[in-house]
């Protein structure tokens, strides 16, 4: 619930902060001259743990940090509030927050169906901004002694229970039911705590789930998430999910009570933060976005395609405390092979094992840069494939096939086409800090393998979050701050689908650039290069593919489109779609170094020196 | 709290409470203080004041056995809400394997069906509703012990108790495997020197090996065929690991292997020597018992793996150090990545103003002279206090 001290016209200051699990970041912004802008940004290690226990502690530090940035104070006197609203001298209009402290939200879902209604429970707790632990269903495989024991070790925050469609299966619904309560799951939030299940399954069955339920769970019963197999209907429990994350999940953790009546609006899940923003930029643009959060131990990817928003968490995909796991679920071979340099196998795992160990520490040699970020172009992959395996057309309906889809070899699982996807953008530590903004342009490009023309996007300095809980209350601040100060237009990419020889032409651009003057770029298979087009500047161009290679207008066809610049200006990629690596070491070697060489990514001169670390 | 320090060059000062990484302990002499807590409540064995050893239990309950579902309507072949009219059980009764739980008779006994209890315990519920019996296991003891020999010095009724003894106190950077206990043996000359299975005899068996700068997969192997209860030593090979537990690690949360013997490295994965204070403080207690522990959780609330060696019969002065102050000009550090990995030096100087490295990162650094002299610029990220 919102509880505003000020009309939203009159306000002049705005705090919002993300209760990370190791940083709180406060971001300050202030309205000047009828635009708001982002100020200045504070933080401070997060106390949730011993032997603070208390996260007002990180707030306030982050915050203290804003006040000497700023000569502007905002806590109060004895520094136990947050002072809202302005009085013309300190104090802030609005203070809003979002959090992932102490693990985020970790649900366990279950369903009937595992591609039916376990599938839709499993979005709509994603969407809500929850890792999910597990998703259970009758059908999932397990015996259920195998469940059961997976349950009894979950010790998860929020159970969400789906199964049936209103007025379907009965008995399916009270076995999973039946499964839940014989386990007796231990929240992770102690032995005092009563576990929050939402259900959102066969409406009439509910007065049997009550009674089921009644005993050591909070029970909260929603709207079916699939009420008829063609309908799936998840907004009822998200919204559900985030009423118990505040009554029950927020106000056990350390310090949450107090933190909770110092902000103005509801805390909300830093993933959820995320999406929102996420959201927003599809919104104000309407277009179809493609979103990335890369953190330390988690990489969350978010698309809303053709107005549908989904959310997929892979929890144990990250750039440092779950960077082994990276090595793990892609292998050495797929990591290596972004190297431009030789490096054994032993070399790559034992140095990610000891970033794993030892989380903060940061490359000093580029060598080892190059080297992290070729982890994040198979963090975001591999969370990609796992994100289109969420953002699938509903299993259960009945599909009229064409004759064409006989020839093509199945429905496809996912309904993202990257040729549709008009928009990509990141946010996440290795983002936002690589040294030159076209090394985190170049990851985005590599791990998504945008198809015909894409824009991207990069979050600045990490403000997604805030800005998404922030647009939840005041949208055209949010947007205002978003559009100026933490979107970052990388620029456009051009990238044909199509596999070509190396070194033979795939397309040409003519570019009718902002000054006016006419430039035709050729674009060899293999190649890839950029021309320089600022922030804010456009140019007309007309895309001309060859046989066999396709912009989104069908093989071989033209595409007139006005292009946006950014600071690196268009991308013309000719590497081919699939991204194509040559396999033969050497050739690969010299082709990255090509790539490298031609987008001016790393430099020049440490460049020629690595491998000598 | 932030702590000002002052630029030599500048004049400036910085704050640098962001800056440092807490190092790993390292003490000589100290007091340690295991909380011994059950998973659920039960019943606390010890009183205030009591000395234990390792193996003496603290506290002990029962965990609920495993429920079994048994699908009883369609053994049956009835419907779910038919169930309860062949049932021959209650709720709560206690059934044996093999017992009956429901029966069918048709035909005047020609047709014949039943449903047996796979397990001894409790029916726990009989649903009409999805025609099943969930018959309750028997409950399993858990008990916790006290894993350092000490004296119970905090009692948590129903809960479990808070030992303390003096010890000489190590932690490692990463381990795998739980508590063990073991006569502490040093099986290299220096710290530089790699562990082998040459070195490992059945002289062995029960004691807690260390080893210097690496480990071979073979003398793992090795260790564990002799029945070494733990393996320290300064680094690991990610393969040798990977072999030993027979998978790749993901996440650093360890501690639950199934395996007898620990291991735990104390500076990082690769060939490294174990630092010379380590080395040394172990190789000073050699034949003394040392409880460690592998179990490391690299999250907030960071947890690494340990070496305790008790002396409660000693007194010495604590060494305990308050490191609150962060790094200053003459603090001690260890550097913790690459290309400087494991050199020990001397901060010289902080720098204000963010300082641009190869990669073009602007970035905190520290100037440090290194125990040869040299002097190098590092990412302050990059250190680690080493606390005595």
């Amino acid at each position: 619930m919102a509880h505003m001290k000020k009309h939203l016209d009159e306000m002049q200051y705005i705090l919002a902060t993300d209760v990370g699990s190791t940083t709180t970041k406060a971001r300050f912004f202030h309205k000047t001259e009828e635009t708001w802008r982002f100020l200045v940004a504070g933080e401070a290690p997060t106390t949730v743990e011993a032997p603070y226990e208390d996260v007002t502690l990180g707030v306030r530090n982050a915050v203290r940090e804003v006040e000497e940035l700023t000569g502007h104070q905002i806590l109060s006197e004895d520094g136990d509030r947050i002072v809202v609203p302005y009085d013309g001298k300190g104090g802030v209009d609005l203070y809003c927050t979002t959090s992932s402290a102490g693990g985020g939200l970790q649900m366990m879902v279950a369903g009937v169906i595992k591609t039916i209604t376990a599938e839709s429970a499993n979005r709509a707790a994603l969407g809500a901004g929850a890792i999910v632990m597990d998703v259970m269903a009758v059908d999932d495989g397990r015996e259920d002694y195998e469940k059961i024991k997976r349950v009894r070790n979950l010790r998860p925050d929020m159970i969400l229970l789906a199964g049936g469609t209103d007025g379907g299966t009965d008995l399916h619904v009270f076995q999973m039911a039946d499964l839940i309560t014989v386990s007796k799951p231990r929240p992770r939030l102690g032995v005092s705590y009563e576990l929050p299940l939402v259900y959102a399954g066969n409406k009439n069955i509910r007065d049997h789930i009550s009674t089921k339920f009644s005993e050591d769970f909070a029970l909260k019963i929603v709207d079916n998430i699939r009420p008829v197999l063609d309908q799936e209907n998840t907004e009822p429990a998200r919204r559900a999910i985030h009423e118990l994350f505040m009554e029950h999940v927020m106000s056990h953790a350390p310090g949450y009570d107090k933190l909770m009546k110092w902000t103005n609006i509801d805390i909300m899940p830093t993933p959820a933060g995320e999406g929102m923003a996420m959201q927003f930029i599809a919104e104000r643009y309407k277009m179809n976005v493609l979103g990335v959060g890369l953190g330390g131990a988690t990489t969350n990817i978010y698309s809303i395609f053709d107005g549908r928003f989904v959310r997929s968490v892979s929890a144990n995909l990250g750039m440092s405390y779950s960077v082994a796991n990276v090595l793990k679920e892609a292998g050495t071979e797929n990591i290596t092979r972004w190297l431009p340099f030789d490096l054994s196998d032993e070399v790559v795992a034992n140095r990610l094992m000891n970033k794993m160990i030892r989380p903060t520490i940061i490359p000093q040699k580029l060598e080892i840069l190059i080297l992290e970020h070729a982890v994040a172009r198979e963090a975001i992959r591999l969370g990609f494939q796992h994100h289109k395996t969420i953002a699938t057309r509903l299993k259960g309906v009945q599909v009229t096939r064409t004759v064409d889809d006989y020839f093509e070899q199945a429905l496809e699982e996912t309904y993202i086409k990257m040729m549709n996807i008009d928009i990509i953008a990141g946010t996440g530590g290795l983002l936002s800090h690589a040294p030159r903004r076209r090394q985190s342009l170049l990851i985005l490009i590599d791990a998504f393998q945008p198809e015909g023309v894409t824009r991207m996007f990069q979050d600045s300095v990490f403000m997604m979050p805030h800005l998404g809980v922030l647009s939840t209350v005041h949208p055209d601040a949010a947007w205002q701050i978003f559009n100026k100060d933490c979107c970052l237009r990388l620029g456009t990419v051009i990238a044909p689908s199509g596999i070509g020889k190396l070194k033979s032409e795939i397309f040409s651009v003519e570019l009718k650039m902002p000054d006016g003057t006419t430039r035709t770029e050729h674009v060899d298979f293999g190649q890839i290069t950029y021309i320089e087009l600022g922030v804010g500047q456009e140019a007309n161009a007309i895309i001309n593919p060859r046989k066999g290679f396709d912009v989104g207008t069908g093989p071989g066809h033209k595409l007139s489109i006005s292009l946006t610049g950014g600071e690196v200006g268009i991308i013309l990629d000719g590497r081919g779609r699939p991204l194509q690596i040559p396999e033969e070491p050497e050739l690969r070697k010299s082709l990255l170094m090509d790539w490298f060489d031609s987008m001016n990514l790393y430099p020049t001169n440490a460049l020629k020196m690595v491998g000598d670390v | 709290m932030a702590c000002m320090n002052t630029d030599e060059k500048s004049g400036k000062t910085s704050e640098s409470m962001y800056a440092y990484t807490p190092g790993l302990k390292i003490k000589r002499y100290t007091e340690v203080v295991k909380v011994r807590k059950l998973p659920l409540k039960g019943k606390v064995l010890v009183n205030l004041g009591d000395v234990l050893s390792y193996d003496d239990t603290v506290a002990k309950t029962t965990v609920l056995g495993d429920p079994v579902f048994v699908k009883c309507s369609q053994i049956l072949d009835v419907e779910p809400e038919e169930l309860m009219r062949y049932v021959v059980v209650d709720e709560k009764d206690f059934v044996k394997k093999d017992d009956v739980l429901a029966k069918y008779e048709a035909l005047f006994g020609l047709l014949k069906k039943q449903v047996c209890s796979p397990i001894d315990g409790v029916v726990e519920s009989i649903s009409g509703l999805t025609g099943q019996i969930i018959v309750r296991g028997d409950p399993k003891p858990v008990e916790i012990n006290a894993y350092i020999p000490g004296k119970i010095v905090d009692v948590m009724p129903e809960e479990g108790a808070v030992v303390e003894t003096s010890a000489t106190f190590i932690q490692g950077i990463f381990g795998i495997g739980g508590e063990k206990h073991g006569k502490l043996k040093v099986l290299v000359e220096s710290p530089e020197e790699v562990l082998t299975e040459e070195a490992i005899s059945d002289e062995e068996k029960g004691c807690v090996i260390i080893g210097g700068s690496e480990v071979t997969p073979a003398a793992l192997k090795h260790a564990m065929d002799v029945g070494v209860t733990g393996v320290v030593v300064g680094g690991v090979e990610h393969s040798c690991l990977v072999e030993f537990l027979g998978r790749e690690i993901g996440v650093g949360i360890t501690g639950e292997e199934d395996i007898p013997m620990s291991l735990i490295i104390t500076e990082g994965f690769g060939r490294m020597t174990m630092s010379r204070k380590t080395f040394n403080l172990l190789k000073q207690f050699e034949g003394h018992t040392a409880c460690i522990n592998g179990s490391t959780q690299i999250r907030a609330g960071v947890m690494r793996p340990e070496i305790i060696i008790p002396r409660q019969e000693e007194s010495e002065s604590s060494s305990e150090v308050e490191i609150s102050a962060g790094i200053m000009p003459g603090t001690q550090v260890r550097i913790i990545a690459e290309p400087y990995f494991g050199a020990i030096g001397k901060v010289t100087i902080l720098p204000v103003d963010l300082q641009e490295i190869e990669t073009e990162s602007a970035v905190r650094v520290l100037d440090v002279e290194l125990e040869d002299g040299e002097i190098i610029q590092v990412p302050r990220a990059n250190v680690e206090i080493i606390e005595e």
